[in-house]
């Protein structure tokens, strides 16, 4: 997952990257691990500037889906923060960049709810169900869109 | 391109208050 140039890139661009260690920082792993309930590894989590947490990853991803996560994540924060043209921009960036991950139906159903959220107009939702009548039609968020149509 | 993972995982979230930058805490068992 780490050594992909993309997620490198993504991650410094991003984030203030830290990581505690099971073996090398027992004491740091046990005292963050018990703050924010992680006891398993890997466990990815994405922190507001306050601490907070905003997404957490699990377990192993192969590099293309750990990127698409990681923006997914990101994406998140964003719409968590009122940012919603910036949350949009996030999200769709995932479907355009990764669109065959598992994180790219879940983005295509959350840049919808960003843009109806930005601009109140329910367009935005209808849009978002017909799309995934073209794509990604067998995913769960096919199912959760399908309430727009 | 690697990515630079700080340790001081106290120290990481004041800059990141301090520079209202977001953090990546990786909580690892990998080789190092």
């Amino acid at each position: 997952m780490w050594p992909d140039e993309r997620v490198a890139r993504f991650v410094t661009q991003n984030f203030l990257p830290a990581r505690v260690h099971v073996k090398d920082d027992p004491q740091e792993f046990k005292r963050f691990g018990e703050r924010y309930s992680a006891p398993w590894t890997p466990t990815i989590l994405e922190l507001d500037p306050d601490g907070v947490e905003r997404y957490r990853i699990e377990g192993f991803l192969p590099a293309d889906d750990f990127l698409a996560q990681l923006m997914l994540g990101r994406a998140h924060m964003a719409f968590k923060q009122g940012q919603w043209a910036e949350a949009e921009k996030r999200f769709r960036e995932i479907m355009q960049q990764l669109p065959n991950t598992d994180a790219a139906p879940e983005a295509l159903y959350w840049a919808g709810v960003a843009r109806y959220k930005g601009n109140n107009d329910a367009t935005a939702l209808k849009e978002t169900a017909r799309a995934f009548a073209k794509q990604y039609q067998d995913s769960t968020w096919a199912k959760k869109a399908s309430i727009w149509r | 391109m690697g990515i630079d993972f700080r340790h001081d995982v106290d120290h990481v979230l004041q800059d990141a208050k301090a520079q209202q930058k977001p953090v990546l805490l990786d909580f690892s068992a990998a080789p190092m």
